[in-house]
C-alpha cells in the first residue's frame, strides 16, 4: 500500500493552493492511493544505469534573433484581470495582519 | 441533408477553387447544421456565425483577386478549446477560464486564418485535456454521433465529434497521451498525433509540455495530410519547434505504395487487454496487408508494460507546474473567502471552485510526484522509463518501416460507466501513450466495426521521430484497403445524426 495518508493529502492540497473539504481529502487519500500504487512500477523497470529523458526531441540552446517586435499594451495585458489600478495587477493582502 | 456536408475536406477545396461553391456556401451550411444538431452532440463549447462568415467572405473575396492561400483555401474548420483565439472564448472545458477572451491567437490559429480556413467555433474537451471521454469537461460531455449514449473519446471529444457527426470538415485537437487518436478510434474518425515539437505549441493551453502536441481531426487520411501540411512548421516562438522542415504529407498519401514495406506488431499490444471485436480488426487489417505483399513481423517493447505508470507520473507533474499560473491574478476566475483574507487563501479558494474533481487529482498526485524524498522514486524513475520506451522503438524500428497496434481498447463506452473509476479511465490510452513519451508521431485510421456492438474501431500506425510522411503513406494503405471493401469511409456507414435523440 502507498503511504498516502490523509494527513499529506491535505498538505499536498495546501502546497497545491488547492483548499479541500474534509470529505475531498477521505476521497482523495483512497483514490490517489491506488493511482500511487498502480504507478508504483516504474521503479521495477529501472533496476540499472538507465539515463533520464525530460524532453523526447533532444535540443539545446535554442536561440532566436534579438528583434524588437510588437507586444500587448498595458491596456491589453491587464483587460483580462480580475482586479487592476493604476495600470497594474491588484491583488489582495499578501500578508497576514499578525 | 445538404450535400455539401457529406464531402471530405479535399473534395470541398476542389469545389470552392474550381469556383463551384463558394466558401461561404460551405461554411453557411456547417454552420446550419451545427446549429441544428449541435445539442445532440454537444461538440461545441462555442460558435459564431458572424466571425466565420466574414472570414468565409474573405476567403471569396481573396479566391476572386486571385489569391488562394493554402490548399484548403475556403474550408470551414472546428478549433479545440485548448488554443487560445482573440475573438472568441477560451476555457480549456474549465469553469477556471469561462468567459476569457485572449488578447491573442495561437500560432496555428494564426495559420488557420492566413491559409483562408473559417473558423467555426471551439470544441469540447475533457477539462485542461485530462480524461478520455469529455466527461471532465466543466461543461457536461459530448457524445458520439454513431450511438449518443456514448462517449466520444476524449480529452477531444468535441473535435472527434465535430467530424464524425459532420458539424464541420476538419478540427484541430492536441494529444498528450491520445487525445486525438482515442477520439477518431471511437468515433470512425482519423486522427493524427504529429512528431512532438512539428507543429508550433505556443498559444496552446499547457497540459504536459514535454508530451503535447497538436494535430488534425478528419474524416479522410488525405484531408488529415493537407491540414497537416497548413498547421506544421517552425515557430520561434515556441523553443521546442522542430527547425526543419518534415516535408508534405499530402505528396506522401498521394504516392503511397506497398513497395518494400515492412510492418511491426507490438507483442506487448496485442493481445491482452483488447475487446474481441477490436481485435478482430486489427488481425483483419494485418491479413490485407500480408495479402498485399506486406512483411509483417512481431517485434518486442518489453518497456511498454510501463508506459502508463511512467505517464501518470510525468503528466500530473508537468500539470501540476504548468496549472500553477491559475492563481485568480493575471486573469480568469478570483473567488474571495469571506474575512479579509490574503491573497493565498484568495487563491486556494479559487482554485477550490475553480477547477473540477480530476484537474485537482492529478495537480495532487503531480506535487506529490515532485515532492523531496519522492522525487527519485517517483518523477526520476518516470523519466528513465522514457528512455528505455525510445531504446525499444529504435530496436523496433530498425527491423521494420512502421509499427501497428489497435488504436483503442475496446470501442466507445457508455456516458457515466468509467468516470468514477480514475484508473480505469487511465488504461484507455494504454496503446496510444508510448508515442507521446517517445515523442514519435502516431496516427488512427478506421479499421471497422466491432462484431459485439457494431461501433468503430481503429488501427494506430506508429513512425519513427520525423518520419510523419511514412505514417501518412501506410494510413493512405490501409485506408484504401478498406475503400475498397466498403466502397467508401467508414464514416459513411454512421447513422444518420438527425434521427438521433440523446
Amino acid at each position: 500500500m502507498s503511504e498516502l495518508t490523509p494527513d499529506l493529502v491535505r498538505h499536498l492540497a495546501s502546497l497545491a493552493r488547492i483548499l479541500v473539504t474534509e470529505e475531498e481529502v477521505q476521497k482523495l487519500t483512497g483514490e490517489l492511493g491506488v493511482i500511487v500504487d498502480a504507478v508504483a512500477s516504474v521503479n521495477k523497470a529501472v533496476a540499472g544505469e538507465v539515463v533520464p529523458t525530460s524532453h523526447p526531441i533532444p535540443m539545446s540552446n535554442v536561440f532566436r534573433e534579438d528583434a524588437v517586435l510588437p507586444s500587448l499594451s498595458q491596456a491589453e495585458a491587464l483587460s483580462a484581470a480580475p482586479d487592476s489600478a493604476e495600470g497594474r495587477f491588484k491583488v489582495p493582502a499578501i500578508l497576514d495582519e499578525e | 441533408m445538404s450535400e455539401l456536408i457529406q464531402k471530405s475536406a479535399a473534395e470541398l477545396a476542389e469545389l470552392i477553387s474550381t469556383k463551384q461553391v463558394s466558401s461561404q456556401e460551405v461554411t453557411a451550411a456547417f454552420f446550419d447544421r451545427s446549429e441544428k444538431l449541435n445539442h445532440k452532440t454537444f461538440s461545441y463549447l462555442y460558435l459564431n456565425r458572424e466571425t466565420a462568415m466574414a472570414a468565409a467572405k474573405r476567403a471569396d473575396e481573396d479566391h476572386a483577386a486571385g489569391k488562394v492561400h493554402s490548399p484548403l483555401h475556403g474550408v470551414p474548420i472546428a478549433v479545440k478549446d485548448v488554443l487560445v483565439t482573440k475573438d472568441a472564448p477560451t476555457t480549456a472545458g474549465s469553469k477556471i477560464l469561462e468567459g476569457w477572451v485572449p488578447q491573442y491567437d495561437a500560432t496555428v490559429v494564426t495559420k488557420l486564418r492566413e491559409a483562408g480556413l473559417p473558423i467555426l467555433g471551439k470544441t469540447n474537451m475533457d477539462e485542461f485535456a485530462m480524461g478520455s471521454s469529455t466527461e471532465y469537461s466543466a461543461y457536461g460531455p459530448s457524445r458520439n454521433p454513431w450511438d449518443l449514449s456514448r462517449i466520444p473519446g476524449g480529452s477531444g471529444g468535441g473535435s472527434s465529434s465535430a467530424v464524425a457527426g459532420r458539424l464541420a470538415p476538419l478540427a484541430i485537437g492536441s494529444d498528450t497521451g491520445g487525445s486525438i487518436r482515442y477520439p477518431a478510434a471511437v468515433t470512425g474518425s482519423v486522427g493524427t498525433k504529429p512528431t512532438y515539437g512539428a507543429v508550433s505549441r505556443y498559444g496552446v493551453i499547457a497540459l504536459a509540455s514535454s508530451l503535447d502536441q497538436i494535430g488534425p481531426v478528419t474524416n479522410t487520411v488525405l484531408d488529415a495530410a493537407l491540414l497537416q501540411d497548413v498547421i506544421a512548421g517552425h515557430d520561434p516562438k515556441d523553443s521546442t519547434s522542430i527547425p526543419k522542415s518534415l516535408g508534405s504529407m499530402a505528396e506522401a498519401v498521394r504516392t503511397a505504395d506497398f513497395k518494400g514495406l515492412k510492418v511491426g506488431v507490438v507483442k506487448q499490444l496485442s493481445s491482452d487487454g483488447f475487446q474481441a471485436g477490436v481485435k478482430e480488426c486489427f488481425d483483419d487489417t494485418i491479413s490485407k496487408l500480408v495479402a498485399n505483399g506486406v512483411e509483417v513481423v512481431e517485434v518486442d517493447c518489453p518497456s511498454f508494460e510501463y508506459a502508463v505508470a511512467a505517464y501518470y507520473l510525468i503528466l500530473p507533474a508537468e500539470a501540476s507546474s504548468n496549472l500553477a499560473k491559475y492563481d485568480s491574478v493575471r486573469f480568469g476566475m478570483r473567488v474571495i473567502p469571506d474575512g479579509n483574507p490574503t491573497i493565498e487563501r484568495v487563491m486556494a479558494a479559487t482554485r477550490e471552485a475553480g477547477f473540477g474533481p480530476e484537474v485537482k487529482r492529478r495537480i495532487i498526485l503531480g506535487t506529490y510526484a515532485l515532492s523531496s524524498g519522492y522525487y527519485d522514486a517517483y518523477y526520476g524513475s518516470a523519466q528513465k522509463v522514457r528512455t528505455l520506451i525510445q531504446q525499444d522503438l529504435a530496436n523496433a524500428f530498425a527491423k521494420v518501416d512502421v509499427l501497428l497496434t489497435p488504436t483503442a481498447p475496446t470501442t466507445a463506452f457508455k456516458i457515466g460507466e468509467k468516470v468514477n473509476d480514475p484508473l480505469a479511465m487511465y488504461l484507455n490510452d494504454i496503446a496510444t501513450i508510448p508515442a507521446n513519451l517517445a515523442g514519435i508521431p502516431g496516427m488512427a485510421v478506421p479499421n471497422g466495426l466491432a462484431k459485439e456492438d457494431g461501433l468503430p474501431s481503429g488501427v494506430q500506425i506508429l513512425a519513427p521521430a520525423m518520419e510523419d510522411a511514412r505514417a501518412y503513406r501506410v494510413a493512405a494503405l490501409i485506408e484504401n484497403l478498406y475503400k475498397a471493401q466498403w466502397g467508401g469511409y467508414l464514416i459513411d456507414q454512421a447513422p444518420d445524426l438527425e434521427a438521433l435523440n440523446v
